[in-house]
């Protein structure tokens, strides 16, 4: 083991910078380290605050998942912070009310539909973005206490394919990899995963440890050409939804070519013929593999040829494997190669799924998904009801344990509308938008009797079909654990206290659970108490030592005795952390050893299945979703910081050049997605690394923030049959430009936010939130008239223009209102690609009041930008707020590098999230002067 | 390359010319001591080349003056020593000054000059620089005492002895009218302005500019009636106007009358010596007019039809005059476009080009009431051709360059009204923009 693997397993003692040791240093600004709460690489990071307020955020040096290094997200946490858009005050049937009316209407709606309809007719749905300690409250009253089996998670969208193929080869839900694996490994293969942009530190590592190892290769397999694809050595542009026939035909390639790991095979696994049988059903020829798949030959032998005669290669993979019909056995046809060449177990060599959420994995650690129950048991597992029952009895007055597994996410919602399910809670997540055919969600939402909302977003769409709404703690308040995609559970500090009445989750339901009689089982006083019964639990009649009956791999019970101040000082640690590993864990079976019955890993058959939403003659042109770099999720946190908006500004399409002229589209125009579900409406990216017949969409925007941007609403309810996956990757939609009789661009003071709501008979609407003031982004219907701008502001706006300008050919005009020669509003009615980059005019929003403001800046601020200013065109590094003409411009001027951009112009310097793009730049540019 | 390209842009330009150029005359006669006169008279003088002997008639017995700065005398806004147009430091051998001498007649026959006293004079060239008189309605009592125009220093005297406190009818809504009308207002008057058009100095503002104004002139106390046709001025016993009657039939109180609607060009006496004149002296691109011995210009003169108002073009002719009479080669005169620059009432006006939006033309307005800032510019195939500035003109000039270059200005269309850096920045990029695509 190296030095770098053993700092990564070993726990920090520098206890300098925990909130306990705070006493002896009183005086602000104070630095405590914390995670950050975004996607599932789980970085550390260092807060500075003064007890009220976070200043500034930086990479946690001493944290073994980032060491110091941090995306564009991360830096920018503490401009989402601040009371501004939280959710502040308990509200039942639309009436804001203290905790205690609240906490009656919680207890007593719950009581009364359990009373009238049984125990399973209510449900929780639950998110990764809480913390560990909040979802093990949650599990346990809703499936040990109120009884119902109906509880799961938005893990369910992300990763839950992944989870169900570990557990079905290797008999848990466990990541046999850590990010050091990527470091030391010969070969990477990213499948599926646009790691640039979905986990910029993670490939920030990687990238670094490719510059140091000039023999390592990246594979990266993706229809799409992504940023990724800046480091990698051989890219597969696959066919959507070809991924089991291209590692199918690996392993059988493999075989044909005396590849396989024979010893490794028959010592530690079982099943390797029936895949491979299942595997020779197709056509095993090359040819016919690059067929099917779509892609080039050579460059697929390429591919075997490295997967083949690599020992330490590593697979990492995430939504684009999982998000499918056949997601499971996706992840199986990449883990039965793994296995195949005994490619696992060691360092540098695994198939790792890399997971979306914060705490996706913690959720699943306390059995957060409906299938499961706790600590790793699952309903079926033989004698885990039992345990479970017994250990929460312990100070339970009525353990009421259910016997059946309940309803994932999808199915969840179908029960919601059958009517079984009357009364849903959902805590951190917007299942409104984020779901499937999102739309009828909502519906289905809207009917059901009692819907409970706990979220810290006061914009949270799916606050809107609450009846009863419990302002949650948000990030920097809350705390606990999170468990990031390397098995690493680091704390998440509460520095802050929560505003107004915003509560913990695990504070809220356990004063509910109090309610309903539970007291004694849920008498927490502070997350380290629930940490430790988790602990415990966990380790619970837990033979984890020995394989077999009873052994979960999943053990904290070397945790089970901190502390409240050893809980505090926790540093991030690997599971398992038991008797045998008490400093964690950095890899799994390294041992060859698995936790199925007999210890064996099971490679099964996989039969390549297509997407289940097919394109037809109506819908003809295939879907991907997927993330952008510098938004999370629904955007409920990142649309509140405006350098995360200057990226990509608007919902949209990426379209192949080729596609868009055949629809008459082009660049930059709006357009509309029609699906099964609903319509998307969003503007054109003309993008070469796009497949001809497919479209990108990214799956952020909703009704929050556009009027119609919804990706839910155009994926088919499909799922994978074993984890209960929605197939969110492969959607069918057709592609049509949106007719439109006007483009506006209306910004408005931040203060006016509120008071300003420009959309109604708009075929097309975006917020854009910016610093100072918030923009909109509106297209009028055809069918109606052209608006007299002029009269439509002073009927709609707070004052009227004072000052106007008009192309009459163009119909374009633009206006804004002055006061007192403070900007309160500003106009541009015409296409947006004429507008200048808009942070000047952002900060006018945030000049006082100065009536001398001379005719000449006065007409500045119509202008939009300062005098002679460059528009330095769409941002490219959010960071340094550094545009694209910028850069070429730079790259013009003599810069070769992107090292000499970041010397120029600061680009690319801190997060690192840009370089792919800068480096694209350069490659452009160069091919530009060579022709 | 200025004279290459007026060239090409009008081939027949230089074809009036002729090819040698006659040498300079021996005695040079200009009749007029006006503005044209005087300013044709100082771009001699600095020449070498000029003429030997000069002889300047002026039938106004002052020295020349601004006439310009007329309305901000009657404004009482400077003293009357700051009208005079002095010839610093140029020598004045040769030259002659006859003022308060009016030509009688012309004998081109003997090129001599008889003047109403004194001997006559002898030429070897002529410059007529005869100027305008203010044109009078033909209406019943244009000739009452106390109606007058608002021309020369004469005129100005009058007015600027009005009494405090007495009612003025000024005839004219454009510029001189409205100056009148301003300064008759700062002496203590009540001024009433009619203006026949639906709007004030209709030929430089449009419709948004004029409102504004008016606006603006109404506030200060001007009492302003468009549409209104003057159909009389009616008198006391004395002779001296006492009301105006309009065609409407309304009758306006009137101690004084000014007459501002329009200059007509003076050439009673080029007519009477048999030059070809319509409705001015016509002259050819040398400023020379039928007769090869006699030039004209200034607001007398008439080329290709046009008739003359405003100083840029006069200047113009000034220089082209003087060099030939110089005998130096020139590009002759040539119209081209030319930008009003004006300052009513301490409000900037900068205007040119049609002020009315002919078909297949565009119009960018940029509009700021609370800080009384107005432009819009006239736009045809993207090309700029006309516009008008209201407030803060300093970008005129700018617009004026873009026009006369006849600039393809799409690529800056978006930010053409907010700033000229912005503008020749894009032009600019532009411009590299298609090199780079040709190469």
């Amino acid at each position: 083991m190296s030095d770098q693997q053993a700092k990564g397993c070993s726990i920090i003692e520098d206890t300098s910078t925990c909130p306990a040791s705070r006493d002896t240093t009183p005086c602000p600004p104070f630095k405590d380290t914390t995670t950050c709460p975004y996607c599932g690489v789980g970085c550390g990071v260092v807060v500075e605050h003064d007890g009220e307020r976070v200043s500034a955020v930086e990479g946690d040096r001493t944290h073994p998942a980032n060491f110091g290094r941090l995306c564009v997200k991360g830096s920018a946490l503490h401009e989402t912070l601040g009371e501004e858009g939280r959710l502040l005050r308990p509200r039942v049937d639309g009436k804001p009310v203290d905790w205690t009316t609240a906490l009656n209407a919680v207890v007593s709606r719950l009581a009364s539909t359990q009373r009238e309809h049984g125990r399973d007719a209510v449900a929780a749905y639950l998110s990764g973005q809480l913390l560990t300690e909040d979802y093990y409250v949650a599990n346990k009253l809703f499936k040990g206490f109120l009884g119902t089996p109906h509880v799961d998670t938005n893990s369910r969208l992300c990763m839950a394919s992944a989870v169900a193929a570990y557990k079905r080869a290797f008999g848990a839900d466990a990541v046999p990899c850590c990010y050091e694996d990527l470091e030391c490994a010969e070969l990477v293969v990213l499948a599926g995963s646009n790691l640039a942009w979905n986990h910029p530190v993670l490939y920030q590592r990687l990238k670094a440890a490719k510059a140091r190892n000039p023999l390592m290769r990246v594979v990266v397999i993706d229809p799409r050409v992504t940023d990724s694809c800046e480091i990698a050595d051989l890219y597969l542009g696959l066919a959507p939804g070809s991924d089991a026939r291209l590692f199918n035909g690996l392993l059988a390639w493999m075989e044909e070519k005396g590849r396989v790991d024979r010893r490794y095979l028959e010592r530690h696994t079982q099943g390797f013929e029936a895949a491979l049988n299942a595997a020779r059903e197709d056509d095993t020829r090359l040819a016919a593999i690059a067929r099917d798949c779509d892609v080039d030959p050579e460059r697929l032998e390429t591919f075997f040829y490295w997967f083949a005669t690599h020992l330490h290669v590593v697979t990492l993979y995430s939504q684009g494997i999982n998000q499918s019909s056949s997601g499971t056995d996706k992840c199986q046809a990449i883990i039965n190669c793994h296995l195949a060449g005994g490619k696992i177990g060691l360092p540098g060599a695994g198939p790792f799924s890399i997971t979306g959420q914060p705490n996706a994995m913690g959720g699943r650690e306390v059995g957060g998904l409906a299938n499961q129950l706790a600590a790793h048991m699952d309903y079926h597992t033989p004698g885990a009801i039992d345990r479970v029952t017994r250990f929460w009895q312990t100070a339970s007055l009525v353990p009421t344990l259910p016997n059946e597994p309940g309803h994932k996410a999808v199915e969840l919602f179908d029960a919601i509308e059958r009517g079984e399910i009357r009364a849903i809670w959902i805590m951190a997540t917007n299942p409104v938008v984020s779901m499937p055919d999102a739309n009828r969600i909502k519906r289905i939402l809207a009917a059901c009797p009692l819907v409970i909302v706990s979220d810290c977003m006061a914009n949270a769409e799916v606050l809107g079909v609450a009846d009863i709404v419990l302002p949650a703690s948000s990030w920097a308040e809350k705390d606990g654990t999170v468990t990031n995609s390397e098995r690493r559970i680091s704390r998440q500090r509460g520095l802050l206290p929560p505003p107004f009445d915003a509560r913990h989750d695990w504070w809220i339901m356990s004063q509910v659970a109090a309610g309903l009689g539970f007291g004694e089982a849920f008498a927490y006083t502070h997350p380290a108490d629930i940490f430790a019964e988790h602990a415990r639990l966990s380790g619970f009649e837990n033979a984890s030592d020995k394989p077999g009956e009873g052994a979960r791999l999943f053990d904290i019970s070397g945790l089970a005795a901190l502390d409240r101040a050893s809980y505090e000082a926790l540093a991030p640690i690997q599971w398992p952390v038991g008797r045998h590993a008490p400093g964690g864990t950095a890899r799994l079976f390294e041992d060859g050893h698995f936790a199925t019955p007999d210890g064996l890993a099971k490679l099964l058959p996989v039969r390549p299945r297509a997407p289940q939403q097919e394109v037809s003659a109506q819908r003809p042109l295939r879907l991907n979703t997927g993330r952008i770099r510098d938004q999370w999720h629904t955007m409920t946190r990142t649309g509140r910081a405006s350098r995360l908006m200057s990226h990509r500004q608007e919902p949209f399409v990426e379209m192949h050049p080729a596609d868009a002229e055949s629809h008459g589209i082009a660049d930059q125009q709006l357009v509309e997605l029609d699906g099964i579900g609903g319509r998307y409406r969003a503007r054109a990216r003309l993008a070469k690394g796009q497949r001809r017949g497919e479209l990108f969409a990214p799956m952020h925007w909703n009704d929050a923030f556009s009027g119609q941007a919804k990706i839910g609403g155009l994926i088919a309810p499909m799922t994978d049959p074993i984890s209960g996956q929605p197939e969110s990757k492969q959607g069918a939609v057709s592609l049509k430009p949106l007719e439109t009789a006007w483009e506006a661009t209306l910004i408005v003071a931040g203060d006016l936010a509120g008071t300003v709501d420009p959309r109604d008979d708009c075929a097309y609407w975006t917020r854009i939130p910016m610093a100072h003031s918030l923009r909109w982004q509106l297209a009028g219907e055809p069918a109606l008239e052209n608006r007299d701008w002029l009269a439509w502001a002073e009927s709609r706006l707070p004052l009227p223009a004072t000052q106007w300008s008009r192309d009459s050919a163009r119909e374009r005009l633009r206006a804004s209102g002055l006061e007192a020669g403070r900007l309160r509003w500003w106009l541009m009615v015409g296409p947006p690609a004429a507008l200048p980059a808009l942070h000047w005019l952002d900060a006018c929003f945030a000049r006082g009041p100065d009536a001398s403001l001379d005719p000449a800046t006065r007409r500045r601020i119509l202008a939009g930008c300062a005098s002679g200013a460059r528009d330095q065109g769409a941002i490219v590094c959010s960071c340094h707020q550094v545009g694209q003409r910028s850069i070429v411009e730079a790259i013009r001027a003599g810069d070769t590098s992107v090292e000499a951009l970041g010397a120029r112009l600061a680009c690319g310097t801190q997060c690192g999230s840009c370089l792919p793009e800068l480096k694209s730049l350069l490659e452009e540019e160069s091919a530009h002067v060579s022709v | 390359m200025s004279q290459k390209s007026s060239q090409d842009r009008f081939p027949n330009a230089s074809r009036n010319l002729p090819s040698d150029p006659c040498s300079a005359p021996t005695h040079l006669v200009i009749v007029g001591n006006g503005m044209a006169g005087h300013r044709l008279l100082s771009a001699l003088l600095k020449h070498p080349e000029r003429p030997e002997r000069i002889t300047v008639l002026g039938e106004e017995s002052s020295a020349a003056y601004n006439r310009i700065l007329l309305s901000s005398w009657l404004a009482d806004e400077i003293e009357r020593d700051a009208l005079d147009l002095p010839l610093e430091n140029i020598a004045t051998a040769g030259v002659t000054w006859r003022l308060g001498e009016r030509v009688v007649t012309i004998d081109r026959q003997r090129r001599r000059i008889h003047t109403d006293r004194g001997e006559p004079v002898d030429y070897d060239r002529l410059v007529l620089a005869t100027g305008s008189r203010p044109a009078l309605p033909d209406v019943p009592g244009i000739r009452l005492g106390n109606v007058g125009g608002f021309r020369d220093l004469v005129d100005t005297t009058w007015l600027t002895s009005r009494p405090a406190g007495s009612r003025a009818v000024v005839l004219g809504g454009g510029l001189l009218g409205l100056e009148a009308a301003e300064g008759l207002r700062k002496r203590g008057l009540a001024v009433t302005v009619l203006q026949r058009s639906e709007r004030l100095m209709n030929r430089q503002l449009d419709e948004t500019a004029a409102s504004w104004l008016r606006s603006e002139l109404e506030g200060r106390g001007l009492a302003i009636e468009t549409h209104a046709r003057l159909a009389a001025c009616e008198g006391d016993a004395d002779g001296n106007v006492t009301t105006v009657r309009l065609e409407d039939g309304r009758r306006l109180p009137a101690a004084c009358v000014v007459v501002a609607t329009g200059i007509t060009p003076h050439t009673a006496l080029a007519r009477q010596s048999g030059l070809n004149v319509a409705r001015g002296i016509v002259v050819d691109a040398t400023l020379t007019t039928s007769d090869p011995a006699i030039h004209a210009l200034g607001e007398c003169c008439e080329f290709e039809g046009r008739t003359y108002g405003l100083v840029d073009p006069i200047w113009r002719q000034v220089e082209v005059l003087a060099a030939r009479l110089c005998s130096q080669p020139t590009g002759g005169y040539r119209e081209s476009p030319c930008a009003t620059r004006l300052k009513v009432a301490n409000i900037s006006i900068y205007a040119f080009g049609p002020v009315e939006t002919p078909p297949g033309h565009e119009t960018l307005v940029y509009a700021d009431p609370e800080n009384g800032d107005y432009r819009r510019l006239l736009l045809h195939d993207n090309r700029l051709v006309g516009a008008v500035l209201y407030g803060d003109t300093t970008a005129g000039p700018g617009y004026f360059h873009h026009a006369r270059e006849e600039h393809d200005l799409s690529a800056c269309r978006e930010v053409l009204l907010f700033g000229a850096d912005d503008a020749t920045r894009l032009l600019a990029e532009s411009a590299t923009r298609k090199l780079e695509e040709a190469a």
